[in-house]
């Protein structure tokens, strides 16, 4: 099959799976709705700017009070679902799902960079410490939230995972250049030393201990449509951003000296690669703690089915990062009690990524 | 089209290329050649502009090569690498479709063009036909066509080769060397980095010897590649002959240990005397020299191989017309030649009826060595009589094989007693 079809194809695949795992999750629950009332009320849910108000909408910026222009929505369906069904589905678990999809889609596209990036299969979403840098940022925030700068929890991870990428670019870079190996390395000094001061935190943060702790093992529970705000507009760009640099990426598995002699500008795309993973990373890590897993084996599994080339390793990678984060977080709430969504991940993702290493598919990019 | 003027790089404090300058045509194959470490791939990547210079520059068609982006430089030069990471599974295609990469807009698909040289640069370097398969499950041999290949999918006036036959086999070795060429009938420019002396003389319209990191030589092969400049360049003592079946030279590496008599005090003659025909007398010849041994040759026919050898490395040469009876003037000259000779090596001699009389002037003649590679009813035209003569000749002179020569020669003692006779495997105690 041609590439153009057969990035259509997957995708288009990808996508009918990922809408099948949305509703049936959105059925799945301690009320159960059937999948037809399911996309009924996920339908009726879906608005359209309408209009543009500059109204009392204020946000506060830096202790001032901002009048903003304010967009007005309609309603485009209008099916008959009962109010509580309705309810459950678009305001209580929608978020949730929808959620789960964004951070799922993000760390899955930002794994399939990272790994081609380094070439190195065991490279996920946060190996130069945005994950690290995020629950360091959240728990500072949790712990001692009087002196925390941002008000918003979000806030603090975001800034926390992108100054730690920044960070660990910085000591890396040297005279222009900056080696995979040296980033790596980088990386995980920064990781144990962010380690230590998170530990130190924990110990002193009193009774916001829990809080804390169930933020670092990654949680969807009590998403609302303003996490999905903050996190989908980031990983919409930053993904739509990526997939203009896949033959650079491609390139690049070649090696950085082969990518030059075939016109790739080598430092400046991997500093755009890394700067925009990061970005990614930090956005879903922000709203959704650390989980693990589904941007280290989602794009290993895809890489098996669909080949090496990123044109199609990263959409694919994405849309099936989304599918296994929320179907996973159904497995994570469905279960007599709830348990964090990275506890299940990684209880699935750990065992399945040792049988590919048994079977030596992992081993090469 | 390549100019490169005093470049200079150094690692760290250790300097790699010192004040190399040179000028590379339009539409030449240029070898470089050079013991390793002596800087052939460094200065492949100061052209290629990868590597940016400490000093010096490097000019692509009057551009300096340095000023340029990767995306610029990478229109004018392309590079096949010496081995590339290539454990992942792209299709040979989608890596020869790469060398388009500096080519094409961000989100432009292939043009008609794109196909059409890609398509062509699968077919010149015969890898259509696995076009569709993983990269990483082709031979070494074909991966390094598909190399070349995404260089000619490139499409650039300059092509840079680095050790483009290192991993290949004698048949492929000759096959990438034949399709630079072609290239560079097209009117390319092409500079390659070959170790093997033998095929950068053969394919390469001149050739370049770096040592240390300098220019040591630089110009046609048959001008550059003299034992002498192998000595300077690799320090190895090599003999250079001519290939009979490709013309053009052949070096020949010689243990570099110049002291023939493993601490036995011998000395190597100052003049040997060599007698013999075909590639056992040239190799001979060639080694003599090589261990700086005035050497003559004859009566040998003009166009035989040891001839042709003596008249490449300067040495004395009796010829004579193929079959013809020896001269009394040749016989006059050749008991010369063997007077002044401390020693005397027959090599593989064919015996006729023109040439017999040879035997005859040998039959006094003391310090004689024997090296035979066949044997001697082989070579012998001439009848019993001669075979009697020259069984006689081996009797009473020193066998060697090709390899004992030099110690063979040194153990003549040169005032016409032979030194005591003892098996030269006895030395090794």
């Amino acid at each position: 099959m041609e590439r153009p079809a057969r990035i259509v194809a997957w995708s288009g695949a990808l996508i009918a799976l990922l809408v099948g795992v949305v509703v049936g999750s959105a059925a799945i629950g301690s009320v159960r709705i059937d999948p037809v009332t399911v996309a009924m009320a996920a339908l009726n849910a879906v608005v359209v700017p309408a209009g543009v108000s500059v109204g009392p909408t204020t946000i506060p910026v830096f202790g001032w009070t901002v009048s903003v222009p304010t967009l007005e929505y309609a309603s485009v369906f209008a099916f008959d679902v009962p109010e509580t069904h309705q309810i459950i589905v678009a305001d209580v678990r929608l978020p949730r799902i929808a959620l789960a999809a964004t951070v799922g889609f993000a760390l899955a596209a930002a794994g399939a960079v990272m790994q081609g990036f380094f070439r190195n299969p065991l490279a996920d979403p946060s190996i130069i410490g945005v994950s690290t840098g995020a629950a360091a940022g959240a728990v500072a925030a949790i712990a001692f939230p009087a002196i925390a700068p941002f008000e918003s929890l979000h806030l603090s991870a975001f800034v926390g995972a992108v100054a730690t990428a920044f960070l660990v670019y910085a000591i890396a870079t040297e005279g222009g250049r900056t080696p995979v190996a040296t980033l790596l390395l980088a990386g995980v000094a920064i990781q144990a030393f962010l380690g230590a001061m998170i530990s130190y935190m924990l110990v002193h943060s009193g009774d916001s201990l829990r809080q804390a702790v169930v933020w670092m093992m990654g949680h969807l529970n009590n998403s609302t449509w303003s996490d999905v705000g903050f996190a989908l507009p980031v990983t919409i760009v930053g993904v739509a951003a990526l997939g203009a640099f896949t033959r650079e990426m491609n390139v690049l598995l070649l090696g950085e000296e082969d990518a030059y002699h075939l016109g790739v500008d080598v430092e400046r795309t991997k500093l755009l690669l890394l700067v925009i993973a990061s970005l990614v990373t930090a956005a879903g890590v922000a709203v959704a703690g650390v989980i693990g897993f589904v941007g280290l084996v989602v794009p290993h599994v895809m890489r098996l089915i669909v080949g090496p080339d990123h044109r199609i390793l990263l959409p694919t990678s994405a849309l099936a990062g989304a599918s296994f984060l929320v179907a996973t977080d159904t497995l994570a709430r469905a279960g007599p009690a709830e348990v964090p969504v990275g506890i299940v991940t990684a209880a699935f993702g750990a065992p399945f990524f040792l049988y590919l290493l048994k079977q030596r598919e992992v081993h090469a990019l | 089209m390549i100019d490169v003027d005093s470049l200079s790089v150094a690692y760290g404090d250790v300097p790699v290329l010192e004040d190399a300058t040179f000028t590379v045509e339009s539409g030449e194959f240029v070898g470089l050649v050079g013991p390793n470490g002596a800087g052939k791939t460094t200065l492949l990547r100061a052209i290629s502009g990868v590597l940016s210079p400490d000093r010096g520059t490097v000019q692509i068609d009057g551009v300096a090569i340095h000023d340029l982006s990767s995306r610029e430089s990478s229109r004018l030069v392309s590079v096949v690498p010496q081995d590339t990471h290539l454990s992942f599974s792209f299709d040979v295609r989608d890596v020869v479709e790469m060398g388009r990469t500096p080519h094409r807009s961000r989100f432009a698909p292939p043009t008609p063009d794109d196909r059409a040289l890609v398509d062509d640069a699968l077919e010149r370097t015969r890898t259509a036909r696995f076009a569709d398969r993983p990269i990483d499950e082709v031979s070494g041999g074909e991966r390094q066509r598909v190399l070349l290949a995404r260089a000619i999918a490139q499409d650039t006036p300059v092509v840079l080769l680095d050790e483009p036959t290192a991993s290949l086999d004698v048949n492929h070795q000759i096959e990438t060397l034949e399709l630079v060429c072609d290239l560079v009938a097209d009117g390319k420019t092409a500079v390659a980095a070959i170790h093997d002396l033998d095929l950068a003389a053969r394919f390469c319209d001149r050739l370049i010897v770096l040592a240390d990191g300098t220019v040591l030589e630089r110009g046609p092969a048959d001008e550059v590649l003299t034992a002498d400049a192998i000595a300077r360049a690799f320090d190895a003592t090599a003999a250079v002959t001519t290939n009979p079946v490709t013309g053009t030279q052949t070096v020949t590496a010689l243990s570099s240990d110049h002291d023939p008599g493993d601490g036995d005090d011998l000395e190597t003659p100052d003049r040997v005397h060599v007698l013999g025909t075909g590639p056992t007398a040239a190799g001979v010849v060639a080694r003599l020299a090589a261990a700086g041994v005035d050497v003559s040759v004859g009566p040998v026919s003009s166009g035989d191989a040891a001839a042709t050898t003596a008249r490449r490395l300067a040495a004395d040469v009796l010829t004579v017309e193929p079959f013809a009876s020896l001269s009394q003037e040749t016989l006059a000259t050749l008991d010369d030649h063997l007077s002044d000779a401390e020693a005397t090596v027959l090599a593989d001699l064919e015996v006729g009826t023109g040439n017999q009389l040879v035997l005859e002037s040998l039959a006094e003649e003391s310090g004689l060595v024997v090296v035979e590679t066949r044997p001697f009813d082989e070579r012998n035209y001439a009848g019993s009589r001669a075979k009697r003569l020259y069984d006689d000749l081996r009797r009473r002179g020193r066998e060697a094989t090709p390899e004992e020569l030099l110690e063979a020669v040194a153990r003549i003692d040169p005032t016409g007693d032979e030194r005591p006779r003892q098996p030269l495997e006895s030395d090794d105690d």
